[in-house]
């Protein structure tokens, strides 16, 4: 089959792509293949852990995350939901905000392309750092507030969740007071109650300040996608009489739907994986109310000597994300 | 048909290299070879900042060229992930800072070299500062230097509100009233770090700790420690005392710097902070008010460790040796202000510094930290905890703590 009439092609055609073979088998299959090992065992960090010595877990540092009651548990679920609140607003607000900015700048100078997408290359610690003095309690976020006479929240030291406090505002529930029907029963360690917190003020400027840095980033893949948008296209709405509005529900926002995947594939990815951020600005405080895995796993891996647990949870991470983005392939492909 | 035989290769070829890798890491032999001779120690150490580094690398090269070794200084960023990646490589630095509050975990993974189990020398040095570095009965290592918690009294502020000497507060009751002395003047009294290292101490003021003396037991959940978060908690409902957070300061110390508030309850290394950042500011040190059950306050303090693993054991002794003689104790005081970890040297300490009296005075009846390997996550659980005092209930926080405690010392 692959001998072609110049000889065995096998053997150059494997030549040709060992280099690629080699480097990612060695720095990224390998790299993959020990941590699982490492999530197997109660390695603690002293010498290899390719040896004998080394206690086999098997799948018990996975079994504790889900299984048996205990700190292990309460923070790892309690990191899923920080995490997941935290997914459920970045994702749809960048993306939004992605393509409106790239509509926007799409007949536009280069200017504002730069502009918007400077955020994006700027080092994520530096900009988080900024965003610390912003959202500082006498910062630039709550003078401006307090131009309108609303005094802003201690952001970096209010564990109260955003749900909890709109239902507090409405009446339906007292913070203090939380009702016992959610705070006696919950789900993998934790209450309902605690489940249902949303966001915290905390982690909202998190929230903020990521969708502020990335939405530059994807506005460049909108835009790129938009000026693939054939115009002919767009002349033919108009010959039959579309309106603005129209034109661009009907026809700009089906051509892009290839660049949504894509933007909303990523953000999904990159906002599961959040680390840098939440190291800079808050270690998972107030009240572990910013904890995620991500910060998680190599805070159980590197403080407490768990390596096994650690390695487990950013599995468990993986595992996660590789599942959500299945699922967000079948929802595109069924609108299709 | 290719893709999957691709696959195969790749895989079959991952592990042949994992398993050689595996034997590359392998090492049989538990107890490293020791060479005798010249050495190159590597040193590692979380400096406080320059003036330590360079305190200590001018100290090094001294015993370098006194005893024909060699002697490397390596300022970590982050020690504690450094040192995890040289342990787990096999390859630690020979000698190295180890923080009390992490000592037990190093300790209990069989990393450090119990050293100072045979020193004479040993007995020189604080007995609370021992306890901190000793596991199942040994003593590890030596205590570099040592810092403790005490009072500071903005002056300015404190005759602003009209108050003298005789106000300064002795008791938990004396520092209520004089609080809300301070607070009728429209000054926020005491700002207080929202953690187990200062609140801790009123834990001790009320006759309690964490856990039992020998780290094996967990022993929040008693009267004393109720009643002093009770108190605490008592403070900051009343708006007597305030964290740094509510302050808009990263820590107590920026507050009282800023004027802020009439006083704070930091260590030594405010002094440091206030010459640098907010030189004006006058203020006086105190003991720390005494609680129901006596004097209290915490001890933090950092070891000289030297790795099991190392290859010049003998020579790295000989260094930290070297690094903790009177002497040079006095002259790392001088260099970077703090406080001799040896009891011969405080006394000499006190009389050169006699501002510091009320740190020294603490030494004597200072708790170091908790001393049980594998809390650190149960302890940031109870940071959580006390972060949320103000509207939290003590005797839940403290009933949270012995639980997961309980769980990660048994286990």
């Amino acid at each position: 089959m692959a001998r072609g009439i110049r000889g065995n092609e096998r053997a150059a055609g494997w030549l040709f792509v060992a280099p690629v073979v080699i480097i990612l088998g060695l720095f990224m299959l390998l790299p993959i293949l020990m941590a699982l090992w490492v999530s197997l065992t109660r390695w603690n960090g002293q010498g290899s852990p390719f040896t004998g010595d080394v206690p086999f877990a098997g799948a018990g540092n996975y079994t504790r995350l889900f299984t048996d009651e205990g700190l292990t548990r309460q923070d790892f679920m309690t990191s899923i939901r920080n995490n997941a609140y935290y997914v459920f607003f970045v994702v749809p607000i960048q993306t939004v905000l992605a393509l409106g900015l790239a509509v926007v700048v799409n007949k536009r100078k280069a200017f504002f392309r730069s502009a918007f997408y400077f955020p994006s290359v700027t080092s994520s610690v530096a900009i988080s750092v900024v965003f610390l003095f912003m959202f500082a309690n006498s910062g630039a976020i709550n003078a401006i507030l307090g131009v309108f006479g609303i005094s802003g929240p201690q952001w970096f030291s209010d564990p109260r969740g955003l749900i909890h406090l709109f239902l507090d505002w409405i009446g339906l529930v007292d913070v203090n007071a939380p009702p016992s029907v959610l705070t006696g029963h919950g789900l993998f360690g934790l209450s309902w109650w605690e489940w249902t917190a949303g966001p915290s003020v905390a982690m909202c400027a998190i929230i903020s300040l990521v969708v502020w840095t990335t939405s530059g980033t994807f506005m460049l893949m909108y835009l790129a996608a938009l000026q693939n948008v054939p115009v002919q296209l767009e002349e033919a709405g108009m010959i039959d009489g579309a309106s603005r509005w129209q034109r661009f529900r009907h026809i700009t926002l089906p051509s892009l739907r290839p660049t949504t995947f894509l933007v909303v594939t990523l953000g999904l990815i990159g906002t599961w994986q959040v680390f840098d951020q939440i190291y800079v600005m808050s270690q998972g405080n107030p009240a572990k109310t910013t904890l995620t895995p991500a910060y998680l796993s190599y805070r159980t891996a590197f403080r407490d000597f768990d390596y096994g647990s650690g390695a487990a949870i950013s599995f468990v991470l993986f595992l996660i994300i590789v599942l959500l983005t299945l699922l967000q392939r079948r929802l595109t492909r069924e609108r299709a | 048909m290719t893709s999957r035989k691709l696959l195969a290769a790749v895989l079959a070829g991952s592990l042949a290299a994992m398993s050689a890798c595996g034997s590359g890491f392998d090492d049989k032999s538990t107890t490293s070879q020791q060479s005798a001779g010249p050495a190159d120690l590597q040193i590692m150490i979380a400096s406080s900042g320059d003036a330590e580094t360079k305190a200590v690398q001018a100290a090094a090269a001294k015993w370098a060229t006194g005893s024909g070794n060699k002697a490397t200084i390596v300022p970590a960023q982050d020690i504690v992930q450094q040192l995890g990646q040289g342990l787990a490589g096999s390859n630690p630095p020979d000698v190295f800072y180890v923080d009390a509050a992490r000592f037990a975990d190093y300790a209990s993974v069989g990393a450090l070299e119990p050293y100072a189990q045979g020193l004479s020398d040993s007995q020189a040095f604080l007995p609370n500062l021992r306890q901190s570095f000793t596991y199942e009965g040994k003593l590890y290592c030596l205590p570099k230097d040592t810092s403790t918690l005490a009072l500071q009294i903005n002056t300015g502020l404190w005759q602003k509100a009209g108050l003298t000497d005789a106000d300064i507060p002795t008791t938990w009751d004396q520092l209520r009233t004089t609080a809300q002395k301070i607070k009728a003047k429209g000054i926020t009294p005491l700002a207080v770090g929202d953690t187990r290292d200062r609140l801790g101490a009123f834990l001790v003021q009320g006759g309690g700790w964490w856990v039992s003396p020998d780290g094996k037991q967990a022993t929040a959940d008693t009267p004393q420690n109720e009643q002093a978060l009770t108190y605490v908690q008592g403070l900051l409902k009343d708006g007597l005392a305030k964290y740094p957070k509510a302050l808009d300061a990263g820590w107590a110390g920026e507050a009282f710097g800023q004027g802020k508030v009439a006083m704070t309850i930091e260590g030594n290394w405010i002094k440091g902070a206030l010459s640098a950042d907010f030189p004006a500011i006058k203020y006086t040190v105190k003991e720390l008010p005494a609680g129901p059950k006596g004097k209290g306050t915490l001890s933090f303090t950092q070891c000289w460790g030297v790795a099991a693993k190392s290859k010049f054991k003998q020579q790295a002794v000989a260094f930290v040796q070297a690094m903790t003689t009177a002497d040079e104790q006095l002259s790392f005081a001088k260099a970077f202000g703090v406080m001799p970890s040896r009891q011969d040297a405080q006394a000499t300490y006190q009389q050169q510094y006699p501002d510091d009296a009320a740190f020294v005075a603490g030494a004597q009846y200072a708790q170091g930290p908790v001393n049980a390997p594998k809390m650190d996550s149960v302890l940031a659980d109870l940071d959580a905890g006390l972060q949320g005092l103000q509207n939290g209930n003590p005797k839940a926080v403290l009933q949270r703590f012995d639980k997961n405690a309980k769980t990660a010392l048994g286990g």
